[in-house]
């Protein structure tokens, strides 16, 4: 297999499994902008994957082509419902973040699997019938070497997710929503003072972060892994975090860091057909992704820092 | 209302908002809360072998409150105990088999392996954040997974492939015949001891030790305690490592203890994750933390029983045990209430 093969192979593949990272991620950044942090993002991919497979087996026979999309509005309204749970803890209780994340997580699995029994009488969904399908770009596939690599047998999905992260860029450092979005995480009593008003932003932020969380959950669900069980969502969400850590707060950053996520997730997948990487033993593949966002967090990350109000309650009139 | 009194309301009414909500699902998915409460009880107090069971069940979440109390205690958040935990059974059952050794030297020498495999496990992230001001979370978060794949390609090359590892030698085990008898051939055993030792350790160490006030002291204000002449750095690493230490040792209690080896496994056990609302709803005291254990280990074992005697799904026991770290962490909702509450008593009277 030449290199160029090896390429056609894995970057196709790459971009496929980091579409529900990137979303997540880039969730993540808007409501760690805001001053919230977001464990729970674990949950909220669980709820998206779960709704989605469920309004997909119950629906297909009836929308057809068009069912994995309207499951990923469905996962979306239900990310922000499910996310609200957070809000209202970290933002009106003021609950510690991070615990209130952990509990998001637990309950969303609790949830997810609990339903599936009462829904189905047993522990795993059948699988979906209507997945998403793959499609050439007309024109663009042409163009030599880059054309096979990026523009045929695309997902959709894939181009909504990095489409969403230019806008998410547009709308974090070119808009005024994302100005007040950024100084209430930074200095929320500042922003306080400017007339933002700091608990509805970080609402805002919170149910975006819940959106974008149900999607990327039920485009896991519907193209990868296309039925829900216990273990269909297994760390992806925590991934989203190191990406968007790794990708410094930025969205575009944080795709890079979920495409590079992408990029080792697959290679422990289609790695058994490359020469050289079939050798390398599946743990070190596993792992991988976990290591390097160590190693980042240490040495390579610079002079990155979160926001600096993230992870406290703003409390009015507390110096 | 006296602050301890709200101390001790807020978990309460926690535990009663958990429960009450997880009656409402109940009811909303079509099954009565009373025959599900009742199964509840049965699973936990029904007969000595549910009760020798419940206490197996206590036995490892002891240690992962602990664990992640004492990182609290020290201004740290180990979300990382599940992994300790895993390399902590690993190396117990290693030692379990792989030695034949007289009961007095295997038992401690296993224990022993699995402190050390958390305490090191554990280092890592204590390491970065002391010297590198890296964020613990997300690092422990990052080795729970690391823990996860390792152990499992570790329990493959240990075993030929097999997927889980030889069972433990007797001189290695924590079983008991004498437990076994009383309650029925459950799966209790001596470990329950070793977690009241733990609990009495920790307390010692943090309130009659010098270094355990320093260790405090770092968790409280880091720039006074290096002001005041303190190793903040050295104290991080060693707080951490302790933590990570009861966390292996929690691991112990499953390899000695309930198991006899250990399995691959294809998703984390959970109880480093609980651990996380039993050190929260014992305020992250050490005899808080029992109590905590307590309450977690009989809801989780209890729940195996609402399959058989309900109907109900078991994972009702995991919404409801989410729902309660959900309230304690929003105890200042709480607060409010009962002071709002305690001042309308007043002006009544």
């Amino acid at each position: 297999m030449s290199f160029l093969e090896v390429l056609y192979f894995i970057i196709p593949s790459a971009i496929f499994y980091a579409a529900p990272l990137i979303m997540t991620a880039i969730g993540g950044v808007f409501t760690e902008r805001s001053g919230v942090i977001n464990i729970g993002l674990e949950g909220v991919m669980i709820m998206g994957a779960f709704s989605s497979i469920v309004f997909n087996l119950t629906f297909a026979d009836s929308l057809g082509g068009w069912t994995p999309w309207v499951g990923l509005l469905v996962a979306m309204v239900v990310g922000i419902v499910f996310s609200l749970i957070l809000a209202v803890a970290a933002v009106s209780f003021r609950a510690d973040q991070t615990v209130a994340g952990v509990a998001l997580n637990m309950l969303g699995l609790a949830v997810a699997v609990f339903s599936i029994k009462m829904l189905y009488d047993k522990g795993q969904t059948d699988s979906i019938a209507e997945r998403f399908s793959r499609f050439d770009i007309p024109g663009l596939k042409n163009i030599p070497i880059l054309g096979k690599m990026f523009f045929t047998d695309v997902y959709g999905t894939s181009i909504l997710a990095i489409a969403v992260a230019f806008f998410a860029w547009f709308i974090i450092y070119k808009t005024p929503f994302g100005l007040r979005l950024r100084a209430v995480g930074e200095h929320p009593m500042a922003a306080d003072t400017m007339g933002v008003n700091v608990t509805k932003m970080r609402y805002v932020a919170v149910m975006i972060s819940g959106a974008l969380g149900g999607i990327g959950g039920a485009i896991y669900a519907q193209a990868i892994a296309g039925n829900f069980s216990q273990t269909t969502i297994s760390g992806q969400g925590f991934m989203a975090i190191a990406a968007m850590i790794f990708g410094k707060w930025h969205p575009l950053g944080a795709m890079g860091a979920a495409l590079f996520f992408g990029f080792a997730q697959s290679l422990s997948i289609v790695g058994a057909s490359i020469p050289v990487i079939k050798d390398v033993p599946d743990v070190i593949l596993f792992i991988l992704p976990y290591v390097l966002t160590i190693l980042a967090l240490a040495g390579f990350i610079g002079k990155a820092r979160a926001p600096k109000a993230s992870g406290t309650p703003y409390v009015k009139g507390k110096r | 209302m006296s602050k301890r009194t709200t101390n001790i309301l807020v978990p309460v009414i926690s535990i009663l908002l958990g429960l009450i909500v997880g009656a409402i699902v109940m009811l909303v998915s079509g099954f009565s809360p009373v025959d599900g409460y009742i199964a509840l009880w049965n699973g936990v107090f029904g007969n000595s072998y549910n009760i020798g069971e419940t206490v197996r069940q206590i036995t490892p979440y002891v240690f992962a409150g602990l664990a992640v109390a004492f990182a609290f205690r020290t201004g740290l958040f180990n979300i990382g105990v599940e992994g300790q935990l895993i390399v902590g059974w690993l190396a117990a059952a290693y030692v379990g088999y792989a030695f034949d050794l007289p009961k007095i030297i295997h038992l401690p020498l296993a224990l022993l392996a699995a402190a050390v495999a958390g305490g090191l496990w554990a280092l890592i992230p204590g390491l970065l954040k002391a010297k590198l001001q890296v964020h613990e979370v997300i690092v422990t978060i990052m080795m729970n997974y690391i823990a996860l794949y390792v152990a499992n390609a570790t329990i493959s090359a240990l075993s030929g492939g097999a997927e889980k590892t030889e069972k433990i030698h007797d001189s290695a085990s924590l079983r008991s015949p004498f437990f076994e008898t009383i309650t029925d051939y459950s799966r209790m055993h001596w470990g329950f001891v070793i977690a009241i030792i733990a609990v009495i350790v920790m307390w010692f160490l943090l309130e009659k030790t010098t270094r355990g006030f320093e260790l405090k002291a770092v968790g409280f204000n880091q720039n006074a305690s290096d002001y005041a002449g303190m190793n903040v750095s050295k104290n991080i690493v060693l707080a951490m490592v302790i933590s990570g230490v009861f966390a292996g040792l929690g691991g112990a209690m499953e390899a000695l203890g309930t198991f006899g080896n250990i399995s691959k496994m294809t998703a984390f056990t959970g109880i480093g994750f609980d651990g996380i609302a039993v050190a929260l709803l014992g305020a992250n005291q050490p005899f808080g933390v029992l109590f905590g254990a307590i309450l977690f280990g009989s809801l989780k074992n209890g729940g195996l029983n609402m399959p058989n005697e309900a109907g109900i799904p078991v994972e009702i026991v995991s919404i409801v045990i989410a729902l309660i770290i959900f309230f304690v962490a929003s105890g200042y909702i709480i607060r409010v209430v009962l002071e709002r509450l305690s001042k309308k008593k007043k002006e009544e009277k």
